[in-house]
């Protein structure tokens, strides 16, 4: 490594690599390491904040493999997300152990969401925004209506969920549960980008006839997108099922969906790094709005009641000033700053 | 045989004929040149073979199989790649992918194995993508290939389809005018391009073109449409003298235009 003054590659391997340098390795290690020792200097609070980040990551890289990569818009990934915490939940309630109960339910939801892909073959853009707009209709419908299996409007109490007799119990042994899991989506997601699947997907997003062209089956494609991203979604919400350990109805509307979307819109379509940022970004805004709050609260005594009035306003407006300002991205910023960085001081 | 068998194919938009059962046949190694007028059904005759239309009549064989049973992703398959009149590339993937692309088909490992990139999926990508410099090489690439598609000049994009469609190893590969819009040196390097694929890489070219000293040039045999008919074939030197290929496009005085 000492001497090299660039990146060099000598193989096809090395280049396919994620991490490429020792640097990179070296501190996305020190991330981790600090990560890990979260539970030792966090608040339970802060530890719900980054359990809910983990499981919004989950869902925000498998909406950004369907509608950043392969560019088939879903507005019904909040629904998804609600299937796979119902079949989870019903499995566990069940007897089920913990970890099939989570796949099964990740199942279910990649077969529901395969169901609702068909449309894909024939409808696309705004149209295709519509169907999935449909399918969320659809399953909150039945998530309110289907009593003997959902509980209706009561909804479902749910167990912590146990491991190999270890119960999850607490707000820390949940973040390690859920960061393992957020990591193999990444990595999952990431993998499939650098691979024949994942050019299909993106191929499919650019220029469908060319795709056609060059040998992919465009159908079977779209499914497999939808399959994997509601497989998921489905594994997010079963993990979201068993931390609150209470699910109803109203957790998987729209807006859930909607929030899903604004977070790979906020972080960047089609990259799996802004898929991080933006759930990260989306699940930390209201408390940071809350915090502003507080502290404006100082100078202006009633703010704080306005603040709280105005949360989906402000949500909106920042989204709004987004997609104006910074419509690749909070990825596109993030390289951005790593290219000055790179040569700093010398600018040019 | 012919590699290429199109016979007697007719297609039409709601009673609208774009092609009146067409014959022609392409031989193995040959570059075939399909010219015609504006408005004379090249691109349609291109787009019932790669799969794009389908005919109402007549059949088309690549090698003695019949493309027409087949759907249009699974000709790759079958041996036949293309290129699109405008720019057809996957804007947001680099160079190196665009080509990874068009390698899909010769790429046979499930998605579980790309999920987890082990064994096969490992192993085929490394592969592959030595198959991929050779043709990056060949085209001249090399400087581009982290670039992506989309921000690259107009006629390196070009030559980027051309490496897609090469790299699914065609045995027929279609090119649809793929000297629009260049500059003079640049046709001459498509052109160039363009033969060293017939000798080099054994494919047999079936080109639609508008730029007729290139055509003239570089092909063995000529296709001439007009009006959904074939006009004339035959060799560069036959096709010329023609009397119909001259009426065609020059006009007559002593014959009706809107007669025939």
């Amino acid at each position: 490594m000492r001497g090299k003054c660039g990146l060099f590659h000598t193989s096809y391997a090395q280049e396919a690599r994620f991490f490429q340098t020792g640097f990179l390795k070296f501190s996305l290690g020190l991330f981790f390491i600090a990560l890990l020792c979260t539970p030792l200097y966090l608040s339970n609070y802060q530890l719900s904040m980054l359990n809910m980040i983990n499981i919004a990551v989950i869902g925000a890289v498998a909406l950004n493999l369907l509608t950043g990569c392969c560019g088939q818009i879903s507005l019904g990934h909040g629904a998804f997300i609600g299937v796979g915490a119902y079949a989870t939940g019903l499995c566990s309630l069940a007897g089920w152990p913990f970890i099939p109960a989570l796949l099964f339910g990740g199942l279910v939801t990649a077969l529901v969401g395969m169901i609702f892909g068909v449309p894909s073959l024939r409808l696309k853009g705004i149209y295709l925004a519509i169907a999935t707009l449909a399918a969320q209709l659809i399953l909150s419908y039945v998530f309110m209506h289907w009593e003997s299996m959902t509980g209706g409007s009561v909804g479902l109490g749910l167990d912590a969920p146990a491991i190999c007799g270890l119960a999850l119990d607490s707000d820390a042994k949940m973040f390690y549960l859920t960061l393992t899991v957020a990591v193999f989506s990444v990595l999952l997601v990431s993998n499939i980008l650098r691979t024949r699947h994942g050019r299909a997907f993106v191929a499919i997003r650019d220029f469908h006839q060319s795709a056609e062209s060059v040998g992919v089956n465009l159908f079977s494609y779209k499914l497999q997108a939808f399959a994997v991203s509601s497989f998921l979604a489905g594994i997010s919400g079963g993990l979201w099922a068993h931390y609150t350990m209470y699910i109803t109805p109203e957790q998987f509307d729209i807006l859930l969906s909607i929030r899903y979307l604004a977070m790979i819109i906020i972080g960047g379509m089609g990259s799996v790094l802004g898929s991080i940022f933006g759930a990260v970004f989306v699940t930390l805004l209201p408390e940071g709005l809350g915090a502003l709050a507080q502290w404006a609260g100082a100078f202006f005594p009633n703010i704080s009641t306005y603040f709280l009035a105005m949360r989906e306003g402000i949500f909106g407006l920042i989204l709004v000033l987004f997609l104006i300002f910074e419509p690749e991205g909070l990825v596109h910023r993030w390289r951005l700053i790593k290219a000055y960085w790179k040569l700093y001081p010398f600018a040019y | 045989m012919a590699l290429l068998d199109v016979k007697g194919v007719t297609l039409t938009f709601r009673g609208l004929a774009a092609l009146l059962s067409v014959d022609f046949s392409v031989e193995q190694g040959q570059i075939a040149s399909l010219i015609g007028p504006n408005g004379a059904g090249k691109t349609s005759m291109l787009n019932c073979i790669s799969g794009r239309y389908h005919p109402d009549e007549g059949s088309i064989t690549l090698n003695g199989r019949d493309l027409l049973v087949m759907a249009a992703h699974d000709r790759v398959t079958a041996g036949l790649c293309r290129t699109f009149q405008n720019i057809a590339l996957f804007k947001g993937l680099s160079v190196l992918d665009n080509l990874m692309v068009g390698r899909h088909t010769r790429m046979e490992y499930g998605l579980l194995s790309s999920m987890l990139y082990w064994g096969k999926a490992r192993r085929s990508e490394d592969l592959h993508r030595g198959r991929i410099e050779q043709i990056i090489d060949f085209l001249g690439l090399s400087p581009y290939r982290h670039q992506i598609a989309g921000r690259l000049p107009y006629g390196v994009q070009k030559r980027v389809e051309l490496g897609r469609a090469l790299a699914g190893e065609p045995k027929l590969l279609l090119l649809d005018e793929p000297m629009a819009g260049m500059n003079l040196e640049e046709t001459e390097d498509m052109a160039r391009y363009i033969l060293d694929i017939k000798e080099e890489w054994d494919v047999t070219v079936l080109l639609v073109e508008h730029d007729m000293g290139v055509v003239m040039d570089i092909s063995d045999h000529v296709v001439v449409l007009d009006f959904g008919q074939v006009l004339a074939s035959g060799t560069p030197a036959q096709v010329q003298i023609d009397p119909e290929v001259v009426t065609a496009y020059l006009g007559s005085e002593n014959r009706s235009f809107l007669g025939r």
